[in-house]
C-alpha cells in the first residue's frame, strides 16, 4: 500500500525529517509514537501533501504511485485521508455541503454519477450512527463552535464517509476524554477490512488499547529508531521516551 | 509557500466577463453632449407631455448648479459629459404586440443572457420587462397581472396611460433636488419600469427588469417607480449586464419605492455590470440613487442586493422609516475584483415610532480591489423606541485588496437600541488544505467558502435567482479557471 524510503523532509530550512522508511502493507494498522518534536506531524504533513514542508531527499509510493508528484486533492481521490490534528473551522460552509462535494468529488474521479440529495443524506444518516455523532453537529458550519472532542470525532465521521484505503490518524486522541476515545475507536475499528490501512499517530499507549496496532514505531529526532510488535506500546508507557534516548545515546557510544 | 497560494488565488481571480459580447442592432441614437436642447429632443422622441418636459428642465436647469460630489472613497476619472450619448434607442419600436415581433437579435441577446422572454419559457412564473439601452422592449405577462390591476409596464408606458399614478409618486422619494447623479437622471432619464400593486394585492409572481447596455458612448439612465398600495405586497428583482468596452460607462440610475400602510416590497439586485478587464480598463460606472419611504404604518421595505460587476459602484438603497411600526432592511454582499472600487451601503432613517432596521453588508474583495461600505442609522428626536441591528463583514482574498468601513450612527431619542458589529477575514490557507484534503480542488474550495460566507445574504433572494447568483458568485472569483 504505502513504501516510505529514506524520506528527508525540512520546513523552514530546518531538517525534521532525516530519513525515514516504513513499509505499510493493506489491512494494516501501524501506530506511530514519539515525544513532541519528533516530527509525527511533519510525516503526516508529507504525506497529506502540505506545501510549507520540503522533502529533500527519498521516495514515498502510494499503491505503486509516485505519491510525492501528486496534489493534495488527488491524493485524497486516490484514498488517502488524514485525520487532522487540530481541525480547522470553515464558517458558512454546511458540514453536508462540504461532504457532498468531497464525496461527489471521490465518486467523479471513479467514473461513478453523483449521489441524489436524498441517497446522500441518507449515507450521512448511517455513517454519524457509526460514530454517534449528534444530527444536530451534521448541520452546523464544517467544525464551527464544535468542543475539541467533537471535532475529532467529525474527523472520523468524514474517514466514515470517504471511506479511504489509507487513513493517517494524526493525534486523533488528544484532548479526548475516556467515553469519545472509546467512541473514536469504535468507529475506525469498525472501518477496517482487509483491505484497507491505518497510520495512527499518538503519544500515549491508551489509544492503542482500543485500536490494537500489528506494527508500533518509534519516532525520535526524525527518525525511526524502534519497530515492534504492540508490546512496544505498552513498553514506553511503562518507561517513557526517556529509556528510548538512553538505548540510542548508548547504541551511539558503543 | 505563501507565493504558490498567491498564485492560486490570483489564477482563481482572474475571471473572463461571459456577457462582454455586443448585439448588432440599428439604432436611433442622438449627437453626443448634454444642453437644454438635448432636453428636449429626448422629451420630444418619447412624445412625452409637458408637464414631464418642465419636470426634466427644471432638474436639468439645477444639476447645472451642482457639482460632482468627491467625499467618496473612491477614484473616479472625470467625467467629459459632452462626450457622451444621453439617448439610444433599438429603432422603429412598434408597439410590439407579440414576442415575434422583436428584432431577432435583440431576441438573441436576450436568449444568450439566459433571460426568458418567452412567456413559455418562463421561471415557474416570473413577469419580465427588458430594456436594452434604456428603452424597455418587452413585458411578459402584462395581460395576466392586468387582470389583477397590477400595473407592471415600462416608465414611458406609465407615463402615457397612468399619469395621475406617475406625477403623485415620482420624485417623492428622490426629489430632482437630492445629488448630483440623481438631478442629471431627473433630467435625461430614458425609461425603467413602472410598477402599481393595487389595495390588498398580493402580486402573484415575480417581477424583473433586466437591464442590457449594449450601445457603445452611451449612459443608461433608468427610472424606476414601484407602488405598493394599502395591504400591498411583490417581490421585484432586477439584474444588468453590458458589453465589455475599453471606454467606461456611466450608469446613474434612480429607484423609488413606496410602501403605504402594512404593504411590504422586497426588492432584489443582481449587478453584474461590465467590471472593467483586469487591468482596470473600462468597465461601467454604476452611480445609482435608491430608496424606500415606508410611509404607511407596518409598512416594509427590503432590499438585497448581489453587486458582482462595475468598475465602480457607488450606491446606497436606504429606507425612510417614516410609518409606525415599519421595517427596512439591507443585505448586500458587493465583490470587488482586479481593479474595482466600491462604496455601497444604505441609510436607515428611523422617523416613526417602534421601526426597525437590520443591516447586513459582506464585502468581498480579490485581487486589488477597494471595497468600502458606507452606512447611516439615523434615528430622529421622535422615533420613540428605534430598533437597529448592523452587521458588516469583511472577506480578504489575496493580500493586494483593501476593505474599508465607515459607520455613522446619528441618534438622537434615548429610546433607541442600536447594535453594530463587523468582521474581518481571509481565506486562510488552512481551510482550502482542508478541503484539498477532503478531495476539494482549490478553486471548488474558494467557491464554496465564499458562498458560505455570503449565503445570510443569498437566502434573501427570491428561490428562482438564488443560484443564478450562487454561480454568478463563483464566476465573479473564478472565471475561467479550470
Amino acid at each position: 500500500m504505502l513504501i516510505i524510503n529514506n524520506l528527508k523532509a525540512s520546513i523552514g530550512g530546518k531538517n525534521i525529517l532525516k530519513g525515514i522508511s516504513l513499509n505499510v502493507k493493506p489491512g494494516e494498522i501501524h501506530a506511530i509514537m514519539g515525544p513532541n518534536g519528533s516530527g509525527k506531524s511533519t510525516l503526516a504533513a508529507v504525506l497529506a501533501g502540505r506545501e510549507f514542508v520540503e522533502v529533500t531527499e527519498g521516495t514515498v509510493t502510494y499503491l505503486g504511485k509516485n505519491l510525492l508528484d501528486m496534489t493534495p486533492e488527488d491524493r485524497a481521490k486516490e484514498g488517502i485521508f488524514l485525520g487532522f490534528q487540530y481541525p480547522i473551522e470553515i464558517p458558512g460552509v454546511s458540514m453536508v455541503n462540504f461532504m457532498k462535494t468531497a464525496v461527489n468529488e471521490h465518486r467523479k474521479h471513479k467514473g461513478l454519477d453523483p449521489l441524489s440529495a436524498s441517497d446522500f443524506l441518507k449515507m450521512m444518516r448511517d455513517k454519524k450512527e457509526l460514530v454517534e455523532i449528534d444530527s444536530k453537529l451534521a448541520n452546523r458550519s464544517v467544525n464551527e463552535g464544535f468542543s475539541g472532542g467533537e471535532k475529532k470525532k467529525n474527523e472520523i465521521f468524514q474517514m466514515a464517509m470517504l471511506e479511504p484505503k489509507l487513513a493517517i490518524l494524526d493525534e486523533t486522541d488528544s484532548g479526548l476524554d475516556i467515553d469519545a476515545l472509546r467512541i473514536v475507536a469504535n468507529g475506525v475499528n469498525k472501518l477496517k477490512r482487509p483491505d484497507n490501512s491505518f497510520i495512527v499517530i499518538t503519544h500515549y499507549q491508551r489509544l492503542l488499547d482500543y485500536i490494537v496496532p500489528d506494527v508500533v514505531h518509534v519516532l525520535y529526532d526524525g527518525r525511526i529508531v524502534k519497530t515492534a510488535g504492540k508490546e512496544l506500546a505498552l513498553e514506553l508507557e511503562e518507561k517513557g521516551y526517556d529509556w528510548i534516548k538512553k538505548e540510542i545515546e548508548n547504541n551511539v557510544t558503543a | 509557500m505563501e507565493k504558490d497560494q498567491d498564485k492560486i488565488l490570483s489564477d482563481v481571480t482572474t475571471g473572463e466577463y461571459k456577457y462582454g459580447f455586443y448585439s448588432d442592432i440599428e439604432m436611433d441614437r442622438i449627437p453626443k453632449g448634454l444642453s437644454e436642447e438635448v432636453v428636449r429632443i429626448i422629451s420630444a422622441k418619447k412624445n412625452e407631455p409637458d408637464w414631464l418636459l418642465e419636470f426634466r428642465l427644471k432638474s436639468y436647469r439645477h444639476w447645472l448648479t451642482m457639482k460632482m460630489p468627491t467625499w467618496p472613497n473612491l477614484k473616479i476619472a472625470p467625467i467629459d459629459y459632452q462626450n457622451i450619448i444621453f439617448y439610444a434607442a433599438p429603432k422603429e419600436r412598434k408597439n410590439l404586440g407579440s414576442i415575434d415581433d422583436i428584432d431577432p437579435e435583440l431576441k438573441k441577446t436576450f436568449d444568450k443572457l439566459g433571460i426568458p422572454l418567452e412567456e413559455q419559457k418562463h421561471l415557474a412564473g416570473v413577469a419580465v420587462d427588458a430594456v436594452i439601452d434604456s428603452v424597455s422592449v418587452k413585458t411578459t405577462f402584462k395581460e395576466t397581472l392586468a387582470e389583477m390591476g397590477i400595473i407592471f409596464c415600462s416608465f414611458s408606458d406609465a407615463v402615457k396611460e397612468y399619469p395621475d399614478l406617475v406625477k403623485r409618486y415620482m420624485g417623492s422619494v428622490v426629489p430632482y433636488t437630492d445629488n448630483f447623479f440623481a438631478s442629471l437622471n431627473s433630467a435625461v432619464f430614458s425609461d425603467g419600469s413602472f410598477c402599481y400593486i393595487p389595495k390588498g394585492i398580493r402580486c402573484p409572481m415575480e417581477l424583473s427588469t433586466y437591464f442590457r447596455i449594449n450601445s457603445a458612448n452611451t449612459g443608461q439612465f433608468e427610472r424606476t417607480l414601484l407602488i405598493a398600495d394599502e395591504e400591498a405586497y411583490v417581490s421585484y428583482l432586477e439584474g444588468c449586464t453590458a458589453p465589455s468596452r475599453d471606454e467606461n460607462q456611466l450608469h446613474a440610475a434612480i429607484v423609488e419605492i413606496v410602501a403605504e400602510k402594512n404593504a411590504e416590497v422586497k426588492y432584489s439586485t443582481v449587478q453584474n455590470w461590465y467590471p472593467g478587464d483586469k487591468d482596470g480598463k473600462g468597465g461601467v460606472y454604476n452611480f445609482v440613487t435608491k430608496r424606500g419611504m415606508c410611509k404607511g404604518e407596518n409598512s416594509k421595505i427590503s432590499w438585497t442586493q448581489i453587486e458582482t460587476g462595475s468598475a465602480i459602484t457607488w450606491k446606497y438603497p436606504s429606507c425612510i422609516l417614516r410609518g409606525d411600526n415599519s421595517v427596512g432592511e439591507f443585505y448586500s454582499v458587493a465583490v470587488t475584483n482586479n481593479h474595482q472600487q466600491a462604496d455601497t451601503g444604505t441609510k436607515m432613517i428611523h422617523i416613526g415610532k417602534n421601526s426597525k432596521s437590520t443591516i447586513v453588508s459582506k464585502g468581498i474583495s480579490a485581487g486589488h480591489g477597494q471595497n468600502s461600505y458606507r452606512g447611516l442609522v439615523k434615528v430622529l428626536k421622535n422615533a420613540t423606541n428605534a430598533r437597529n441591528y448592523s452587521q458588516c463583514d469583511s472577506l480578504l482574498l489575496g493580500d493586494k485588496c483593501g476593505a474599508h468601513t465607515f459607520p455613522y450612527l446619528e441618534v438622537d431619542n434615548q429610546t433607541a437600541i442600536v447594535e453594530h458589529e463587523a468582521t474581518t477575514s481571509k481565506i486562510g490557507e488552512d481551510q482550502i488544505f482542508y478541503c484539498n484534503q477532503r478531495g476539494i480542488s482549490t478553486e471548488d474550495a474558494i467557491g464554496l467558502i465564499v458562498n458560505g460566507y455570503a449565503r445570510e445574504v443569498i437566502n434573501k433572494l427570491p428561490m428562482e435567482f438564488a443560484v443564478e447568483a450562487q454561480k454568478l458568485l463563483q464566476i465573479s472569483l473564478e472565471g475561467s479557471v479550470g
